[in-house]
């Protein structure tokens, strides 16, 4: 009796290993998404802090910014401050995620983890994070992981309150710490305006900007590319007052 | 020539209304950097309040905005809506204050010509003009800079915003400090024109602030059936074009490009309008006056 | 003797108001020249004119043997004036005035000549102070140091006594007399008052509503001998026309309404007198005047029949 009862379960445990595969394109023989996520974060538990230099570029519709040299400092668990050493930066909220130790901030066991499968064509593998707290501000992050080398080459997060931002990362030589030499973080703008009461803005005759919606609900990047990392080496707090 | 024009400046300079115009801009570059130096923050939140659900602004960003070079700007920006009045007070009075005081007469029945007397007595005008501007450059750019230190320069434009590496801002003030002046120029060569009709200063004056804020009304009000037909050839929608030196070119990334000038032939453009406005002015001055019968 | 000052033809009109009327005159050399007339006869127009201050509508204007227009420059070097009242920068002092004007006449005045035309109108001590302080008297002689800084040969006073004190009126006379005797300068003084240019005047000129009246030497105009009659009658016209046809025509001077004038010597009046009574010219009044003030007037008096007259 209770040999066939573990046959019967062996036969759904069979059906279950062939069923995801058809569901999701997913190899059988590879680690789990929670696997993945444990590795991914180990990765990036090897940093306690950072110093970066960096260049930092801003493409926002509205903003015409010059390249700014940037030091970009990080302390574990959640500080991270970017600072234009030689001139005025706009940083985009949220821009603190730019540091991906943020997405686990809370620990593994406060999301739940949904497995997507991989991506086609990138082979990235796409995971999906969503908190367990109601109240989180995260309602979902997704994340786009090379495998093989447990680094998150994309992420996207969808915010109650502050859109959604994009994360894109290039690694180079910090790759073992899972810090990447370059990021593109994109994230939503509210449309601008201030009155020209305010501005008594020049008007040069030149057509402006015909289509309104242009300079609305616009995508908006900071790209910033590292130079060099010193870690572990320890940040001052008073960096992030 | 060159005597004359030193006499009109010593007359000029020896009056105490000349120095009136000079305390009123420090006065008000004052008032302007002693609000920032202690309420910028709430200054800057206020232009801010609409980027603020995108961007942090720490208190380091606000005081790194709040640079000499941005209070400059803040300072043009309201200075020179009000410096016509004081380019009036003594280009307005350049003539017919010599008619009042009873000089005139005496004056042109000395071996002068007539043009020779508008010329100088404008140049004077000018320089005086030009004085002011310097004047307030010290004050409100040299005095900024000492004051809140220099960083990148924003500029917050209606429909965008400008930021300009430090090192690519000082340049851009000396040419819109002469381009002022040129503007400037405009308002003094319109109250000296009115001030050949005149026998005191108070009409012309007065009459040179009703032109300046009706068109200035005009100039800033987006009224359609305005926009193409009598805008572009009232001279005070060009006295702004000095914030087209502030205005960058980007490239396809967003990034300010340096050294660049978003739409140069549209100052140019506005510069000679104003130069035009400057030499109409002043030819009519001179050629009503040279048929004037001087009866004060 | 050569003249300074040639005019001849000369009109202005502003809008319809014919302000001079084909005035002509010339100024001698070296002489002071009176400009004679009420006020509104048309003085300060014709003054203004010379120094080109306004244009004239027509007619010429040469000083110095040049044409005014085309020597301009040339002649104002060499001329200076004081036009109505001599109003100076207020707030700057004498000495600062002085100097503004002096330059303004083209030539370089050391600062010693400076301090001695205003010793010179006995503003020495008050060199340094601002105008505004100075009493109407030290304007005017302030006013006339201006005029005198670049060392004029030509000088037009335009009322210089206006305003002053009977010891000012005399100390400016003593000034522009002593310019003429010792400094050997040609001087245009207008006034109002003939008793004042009388006594200084060597020629003159008496105008009214534009118009000439009379010109010449003042000795030649008034001699002390001639007395002015006025003569009321019952119609001052018809006596008038019967008058300018007989042959005392040669004493009348001019018609009024009220009156006809008459000018003759003292022993004369009893003949003329005689023979107007046989003319049956009707008198009702025949009234002699002896002041040259009286004289003035009775050719100035606001009546348009005088301006025919008079040509």
């Amino acid at each position: 009796m209770k040999q066939r009862t573990s046959r019967r379960w062996s036969w759904k445990i069979v059906l279950l290993l062939l069923g995801i595969p058809l569901l999701s394109g997913y190899k059988a023989a590879g680690p789990t998404a929670e696997e993945v996520i444990a590795s991914v974060r180990a990765k990036l538990d090897k940093v306690n802090d950072y110093e970066a230099n960096g260049k930092m570029k801003t493409n926002v519709v509205f903003i015409k910014a010059p390249i700014a040299k940037v030091k970009v400092y990080f302390k574990k668990p959640d500080k991270l401050r970017i600072n234009n050493e030689s001139g005025i930066s706009f940083i985009p909220k949220g821009s603190v995620n730019i540091n991906l130790n943020n997405i686990f901030l809370n620990g593994t066991g406060s999301f739940d983890i949904i497995d997507v499968g991989t991506e086609a064509g990138t082979n990235l593998r796409i995971i999906k994070l969503l908190p367990k707290d109601e109240n989180s501000d995260v309602v979902l992050s997704t994340l786009y992981i090379d495998e093989s080398q447990s680094l998150i080459r994309k992420a996207k997060t969808t915010t109650k309150d502050n859109g959604t931002y994009e994360l894109e990362m290039t690694y180079g030589k910090y790759a073992e710490y899972g810090l990447a030499d370059k990021v593109i973080f994109s994230f939503n703008t509210k449309d601008y305006k201030l009155p020209k009461g305010i501005t008594f803005d020049y008007d040069d005759g030149s057509k402006k900007e015909q289509d309104p919606n242009k300079l609305k609900n616009k995508k908006g990047k900071v790209e910033i590319v590292y130079s060099e990392y010193s870690i572990n080496k320890g940040v001052p707090d008073t960096v992030f007052r | 020539m060159w005597k004359l024009l030193q006499i009109e400046l010593f007359k000029i300079f020896k009056r105490p209304r000349t120095y009136i115009a000079f305390g009123a801009i420090a006065a008000v570059v004052f008032l302007i950097q002693i609000a920032l130096k202690f309420d910028g923050k709430s200054y800057i939140d206020l232009l801010l309040s609409n980027l603020k659900d995108s961007f942090d602004f720490n208190d380091d960003f606000k005081l790194d905005l709040l640079n000499g070079y941005l209070i400059c700007f803040v300072i043009l920006n309201t200075l020179l809506i009000q410096m016509p009045l004081l380019v009036a007070l003594i280009s307005g009075d350049s003539i017919a204050g010599e008619a009042n005081m009873g000089t005139l007469r005496l004056s042109l029945t000395k071996p002068i010509s007539r043009t020779q007397y508008m010329l100088v007595k404008f140049l004077a005008s000018v320089i005086y003009t030009v004085a002011l501007l310097v004047w307030m450059a010290i004050l409100a750019l040299f005095g900024s800079m000492l004051i809140f230190g220099t960083n990148d320069m924003v500029v917050l434009r209606s429909e965008g915003i400008e930021q300009i590496k430090s090192f690519d801002v000082m340049w851009r003030y000396f040419a819109a400090f002469g381009y002022a002046a040129v503007a400037l120029t405009t308002v003094s060569a319109l109250s000296f024109l009115l001030s050949v009709f005149a026998e005191n200063s108070i009409g012309p004056i007065i009459a040179t602030m009703s032109i300046v804020i009706v068109f200035t009304i005009l100039s800033e009000m987006n009224i359609p059936i305005y926009d193409q037909t009598v805008k572009p050839y009232l001279f005070t929608s060009h006295m702004v074009a000095w914030k087209g030196f502030f205005y960058v070119k980007a490239d396809a990334e967003g990034t300010t490009i340096n050294g660049s000038i978003e739409n140069l032939p549209a100052i140019m453009r506005s510069l000679s309008i104003l130069l035009i406005y400057i030499g109409l002015f002043f030819g009519s001055a001179v050629w009503v006056f040279r048929k004037k019968d001087i009866l004060t | 003797m050569a003249s300074v000052i040639e005019v001849k033809g000369l009109n202005k009109e502003f809008r319809d108001i014919k302000a001079v009327s084909n005035l002509s005159f010339s100024v001698p050399a070296g002489q002071v020249y009176g400009f004679l007339g009420q006020n509104g006869a048309g003085k300060s127009t014709t003054i203004r004119m010379l120094l080109t201050l306004i244009k004239p509508t027509s007619g010429s204007i040469e000083i110095f043997g040049m044409d005014l227009q085309k020597h301009r420059k040339e002649i104002l070097r060499k001329t200076g004036a004081i036009i109505e009242r001599p109003d100076l920068y207020k707030y700057l002092t004498a000495l600062e005035n002085l100097r503004i004007f002096g330059t303004m006449s083209g030539v370089k005045i050391p600062e010693k000549k400076l301090r001695d035309q205003l010793a010179m109108v006995g503003l020495a001590d008050r060199a340094n102070s601002k105008v505004k302080t100075y009493s109407q008297g030290m304007k005017q002689r302030l006013g006339i140091a201006t005029a005198l800084v670049h060392d004029p040969e030509l000088i037009i006073l335009d009322e210089p006594t206006n305003g002053l004190d009977p010891q000012g009126i005399a100390d400016i006379r003593n000034l522009i007399l002593h310019l003429k005797k010792d400094l050997g300068k040609t001087l245009v003084v207008s006034s109002h008052l003939l008793s004042e240019v009388e006594l200084i005047a060597d020629s003159m000129i008496i105008i009214d509503k534009g118009r000439k009246l009379v010109e010449g030497k003042v000795n030649d105009l008034f001699d002390p001998s001639e007395i002015v009659v006025e003569v009321k009658t019952i119609n001052n016209e018809t006596a008038y026309e019967k008058l300018k046809t007989s042959r005392l025509s040669q004493f009348v001077l001019s018609k009024r309404n009220d009156a006809v004038l008459l000018k003759l010597h003292r022993e004369q009046v009893p003949a003329v007198m005689k023979e107007m009574v046989q003319m049956d010219i009707g008198i009702l009044s025949f009234h002699s005047k002896h002041s040259l003030e009286d004289y003035f007037l009775s050719l100035t008096t606001a009546n348009p029949h005088v301006e025919a007259a008079a040509n």
